[in-house]
């Protein structure tokens, strides 16, 4: 099947991309629809012959993750294709929840402000890259919501048709948010691990299928480096200190950290010492548990949080995400479902920000690590929100709502005493 | 107890290219070893030189993970299917 799949690549189908290679045993094999290691099971990387590259060049290319085109596992004329053109979301200076914490340099990195209102468009945007120059028949994935809305929306906009599984107890927003793009969403019963292996099954049996955080995983994986690129740039090219992030499967948060290795490396920002630290629901937090244990495996849980979109039990990078925060010197912590629903309300009222649960994870996090002393609250920090508070109206629904409900009459206005 | 066992695609070099094949063992341990003396090699592949199930391989008995199980020490009962997955993927 390899040499097929050699043979059928234009030049330069990947970028600056030369191989794959494992990163638990090190063996290399071809550029292809692969993601495990045929040694050792382990997950495959993306290996670069990387370019010289200045920060003017990034600066001159588009409003969107292709800026970083040759940091990614995708051809030059990529800003050219039918893509949903994602990224270089904002970076806010966070100064109301900033002393709400007591954090003096606080920003958040919004990433709700993408096409599907998730980090997922960039992840997509790479995979739908490689699922084309591999020529895939299907586009699809597994996925806890904000991933089945990116691939049912890029898939409609490239023109390759998509099949899309998901958990059938969703939320309702990401499930009609993935409908409208889609008429082959599969509504599985199980939670997101099962829905994950039978996926993986498929995969293993249908020839032609990308799915996107499966076989063609270690090209999507790639996508969330843009993530930290985009911090550094937007800061005026340097790492922040700190830099908190939610963690699923854990592929976001080792990506970013692989970012600022690659920038250091590539000479574009200076080198420094930085801190990464992991965020969780406590219904779901194997990974925090690992740290806390001092363990380097991380023992699988079946999940119970209102986070739906962190609710992998069985995370894939849960060992390296282990890796990166203890090399980096921070911290993986969890808050319960009432810390993640007063977190969306704090960034909400404090910042005008209104983040899906996993954004009340990491501001929950955000805030439990500051007060601890676990983060220093006077180094330039970082936190993300990945996701539309939109998509998950249920976790505060009950919590907000009209102050009053009155006639429309100024008497009965001054009478409800709202000022 | 005959079982059988599902290969994932990396592992299908050893069962000529089949991806179900069939297995002896009243524990997934002893299935693991059978599956050995049928296909050479594809023990080291599925456990590491300390014999324990490598980190990047997700095993099934029926639809539950032996991790959530008894690992290796699981129990197979006569008929049941055993999956054999990559960890890495999802997320």
């Amino acid at each position: 099947m390899s040499t097929l799949v050699q043979d059928r690549l234009r030049a330069g189908a990947f970028g600056n991309a030369v191989a794959l290679s494992c990163r638990e045993c090190g063996a290399t094999q071809e550029l292809g629809p692969f993601y495990a290691c045929t040694e050792c099971f382990g997950p495959l990387e993306i290996s670069y012959d990387y370019p010289s590259i200045t920060r003017e060049q990034i600066e001159a290319g588009p409003a969107n993750i292709w800026r970083y085109q040759p940091l990614l596992p995708v051809p030059a004329d990529i800003a050219e294709s039918p893509n949903t053109e994602p990224g270089f979301t904002r970076l806010i200076r966070a100064a109301n929840l900033g002393r709400e914490l007591g954090i003096d340099r606080l920003w958040v990195k919004d990433d709700s402000g993408n096409p599907t209102h998730s980090f997922k468009d960039r992840v997509v945007a790479v995979a739908l890259s490689a699922a084309r120059e591999l020529g895939s028949k299907v586009f699809a994935c597994p996925s806890t919501g904000n991933l089945a809305n990116a691939v049912a929306a890029a898939g409609a906009r490239a023109g390759i048709p998509t099949v899309v599984f998901i958990p059938h107890d969703l939320e309702i927003p990401k499930v009609v948010a993935s409908a409208i793009y889609t008429n082959r969403l599969v509504a599985v019963r199980g939670n997101y691990d099962d829905v994950n292996r039978l996926a993986s099954e498929i995969a293993g049996e249908e020839d032609g299928w990308a799915f996107v955080n499966v076989n063609v995983r270690p090209y999507y994986g790639e996508g969330s480096k843009t993530l930290g690129y985009e911090v550094a740039e937007q800061l005026g090219w340097h790492i922040p200190d700190q830099t908190v992030i939610p963690v699923a499967s854990g592929s976001q948060l080792t990506k970013v950290d692989k970012a600022y290795q690659e920038l250091i490396r590539l000479g574009l920002v200076e080198e420094k010492p930085y801190r990464i630290f992991g965020a969780q629901a406590t219904g779901c937090s194997p990974v925090a548990q690992a740290f806390r244990d001092g363990h380097d495996v991380v023992r699988p849980v079946r999940p119970d949080t209102i986070a739906k979109s962190l609710a992998i039990g069985n995370p894939a990078d849960g060992p390296y995400v282990l890796d990166v925060v203890r090399r980096t010197g921070g911290v993986v912590a969890d808050v319960d479902d009432e810390q993640v629903r007063q977190g969306i309300e704090l960034l909400a009222r404090t910042e005008g920000v209104f983040a899906e649960t996993a954004g009340g994870v990491t501001i929950g996090v955000l805030k439990q690590l500051a007060e601890s002393g676990a983060l220093d609250t006077s180094a330039e920090t970082v936190v993300f929100n990945t996701g539309d508070g939109l998509k998950t109206l249920d976790a505060v629904a009950d919590r907000v709502g009209p102050a009053a409900t009155i006639d429309a009459s100024y008497e009965a206005f001054t009478a409800a005493g709202i000022i | 107890m005959a079982v059988s066992v599902r290969v994932p695609t990396i592992l299908r070099t050893y069962t000529s290219g089949e991806s179900e094949v069939g297995a002896e063992g009243a524990t997934l341990g002893e299935v693991i070893d059978d599956l050995e003396t049928r296909y050479a090699g594809i023990r080291s592949r599925v456990l590491d030189d300390a014999g324990a199930l490598r980190r990047f391989v997700n095993v099934y008995v029926g639809n539950d993970d032996v991790r959530f199980l008894d690992g290796l020490a699981t129990p197979t009962a006569d008929g049941v299917q055993i999956s054999i997955i990559p960890a890495v993927a999802g997320g």
